[in-house]
């Protein structure tokens, strides 16, 4: 169909834009560069002195990571409510591995990868078949049936009492170690799934939530690449796992419930989906507000509630939708 | 040897036979249409040559090979590329990226390659992206090729439609319904830009509701009702079919007063 003479005004105004695939964008970098010089340089140094907070940052930037995994599969049009039971599985391994077979943790971080993404694929393989609220609900319903299998695992998990003492890793000691191996992670995982989304993979998974049956029209094994970037997720909430087996030197079936699991994706609903930052500035807004609220007492929880749905009504696509202009310059899906 | 060959096909759901014991071939080079009324078939025979769903019974052999049953991808990979009815693209990307992600069997570098942006990946991004664009300009998309794709107007979706499955180098290019929808403009501007696939070598195999346009633009044409087979031939053949005929006008009959 010819129909040059009919340009829209649209194509007149932005012009050519470059499709770019390979490597980052420099915003990208300008961005990666900028969180790595405030999470590595400016806040140790501003909290040199509170333990309290460096934790508290620690934490937020380790569930930020894990819920990178639950964004990764967003990305392909999936609702993860079970990365807690990935990180559990992590968790498990890596506590596993360290205290009965004296493995160092160096090693298990990677094996905790592993296990977990291993676990994912052959769980996905199955489900993923499964959209939208389906595959939410038996992902919501995995988190409980690997709590309980941890449970009940006899001497393998030690049941109820879990798995304590689990050795810190070597040169890793205190609150500000912790911190920066945590700021260090996190700076990877974003590293790597910002790669993954402007690469042709994150394009694959971007065609595939838009119509599975287009992909496969031209040739994508769609089946395979829901099982990647499923297993992709789950290895990332391995390697979170891993670490807070070792930040907490313990692990319980009750460390992870649906709640975690839960949480995990709220990240990623608040941060905004359309954005790789997005988990993280959800996980760092939610976990900073709600040691902020601590003063309240009884009522943190209620006013926590509260701030969330308020967050959600005024801000349906997440706290990075307020960034002027980003929507259409710097998010992921233009691979800008 | 046909191309393609649809040999005994029929598919059942439940109850209904939607295809029925349908037989035919398509001559490598040839404009093919499968025609019919409404509900005789036709959608249902269309995905199953594409293997978007297994048959209940036959087979569809592409060169000799058998491609029914085997998963739409592989028969992606095999030439056979189906486009969609109505405005099936990738919404929120642009015409260009639509396009550049539809090169996917031509890519050369692996899963890690892509991730580290090997040189092979770089390389396979350039030329696909060239590419893109060679085949949007072709058909008449070079100036919205940086347009988000739910922006364009319908006119345009169709062409872009057909332009994601160029990039998968068919060797048969099944079209479902491309003139649906279009006014006698659009439908004169469609028929030339499929002869000019067809001028490229690929096959043509399509299905549709617009008698006019498959008359002009056939080589040959099968004439389905009721899931069945009524006729087949060239389009002068059809004009003069005395089955055909009775289908057609028993479908008008039930269409008065729409």
């Amino acid at each position: 169909m010819s129909m040059q003479s009919l340009p829209t005004p649209e194509a007149q105004r932005t012009g050519p834009r470059r499709v770019r695939f390979p490597g980052i964008g420099a915003g990208h970098a300008a961005l990666l560069l900028a969180l790595a010089v405030v999470l590595v340089g400016v806040l140790p140094v501003a909290l040199s002195g509170r333990p309290y907070w460096l934790n508290v940052l620690t934490n937020a930037a380790v569930l930020s990571f894990v819920s990178l995994g639950v964004w990764v599969i967003f990305a392909i049009g999936r609702v993860n409510i079970a990365q807690g039971a990935f990180a559990m599985i992590g968790g498990y391994t890596t506590a596993i591995l360290s205290t009965r077979y004296g493995v160092p943790f160096w090693v298990c971080l990677p094996l905790s990868a592993v296990s977990a993404g291993l676990v994912g694929a052959l769980i996905g393989w199955p489900i993923l078949r499964l959209k939208g609220v389906y595959f939410a609900m038996v992902t919501l319903s995995l988190t409980e049936a690997v709590r309980l299998a941890f449970l009940n695992g006899g001497e393998v998990t030690n049941g109820a009492s879990g798995i304590v003492n689990v050795p810190r890793p070597a040169g890793i000691d205190s609150p500000l170690a912790f911190y920066l191996f945590a700021a260090v992670l996190l700076l990877l995982g974003l590293l790597g799934v910002l790669r993954l989304a402007t690469s042709r993979l994150g394009w694959i998974f971007r065609s595939m939530r838009q119509n599975e049956e287009l992909a496969a029209s031209i040739g994508i094994d769609v089946s395979h690449y829901r099982v990647l970037a499923f297993s992709l997720c789950c290895a990332l909430g391995g390697i979170g796992g891993s670490f807070f087996a070792v930040f907490h030197q313990n692990i319980y079936p009750a460390s992870y419930s649906v709640q975690d699991s839960i949480n995990f994706m709220l990240y990623c609903f608040l941060g905004g989906l359309d954005y790789v930052l997005g988990p993280v500035v959800g996980a760092f807004v939610l976990v900073i507000g709600f040691e902020l609220l601590g003063e309240l007492q009884e009522y943190q929880s209620l006013l926590y509630g509260i701030l969330m749905i308020a967050c959600m009504l005024v801000l349906p696509n997440g706290i990075l939708s307020l960034w002027p202009g980003r929507r259409d310059t710097a998010k992921a899906e233009d691979g800008a | 040897m046909s191309l393609l060959a649809v040999e005994g096909l029929t598919r059942r759901f439940g109850g209904l036979v939607a295809v029925n014991n349908v037989s035919f071939t398509v001559e490598a080079g040839e404009i093919l249409s499968i025609i019919g009324p409404n509900g005789a078939g036709k959608s249902t025979l269309f995905k199953v040559i594409a293997s978007f769903l297994p048959p209940t019974a036959g087979r569809v052999l592409f060169a000799g090979e058998r491609i029914s049953g085997l998963k739409p991808h592989r028969v992606a990979r095999k030439g056979v590329v189906r486009t969609f009815q109505e405005t099936t693209v990738f919404k929120e990307m642009t015409a260009l990226q639509n396009v550049v992600v539809a090169h996917h069997l031509r890519l050369r570098a692996g899963a890690l390659g892509v991730f580290f942006a090997s040189r092979l990946a770089r390389e396979d991004e350039r030329r696909f992206r060239d590419s893109a664009a060679e085949i949007l300009d072709s058909l008449g998309l070079g100036r919205v090729k940086d347009e988000k794709a739910h922006n364009l107007p319908h006119g345009y979706l169709r062409a872009l439609g057909i332009a994601i499955a160029m990039a998968a180098q068919p060797k048969v290019l099944l079209l479902d319904e491309p003139f649906a929808g279009m006014n006698v403009e659009e439908t004169e501007r469609a028929v030339e830009m499929v002869r000019g696939i067809r001028a490229r070598g690929i096959t043509v195999l399509l299905v549709e509701h617009d008698m006019s346009a498959v008359m002009r633009i056939s080589d040959r044409i099968v004439v389905l009702n009721f899931g069945s087979r009524i006729a087949e031939g060239t389009p002068a053949q059809i004009r003069e079919d005395a089955a055909v005929i009775e289908a057609y006008l028993g479908r008008e009959d039930e269409t008065i007063g729409h």
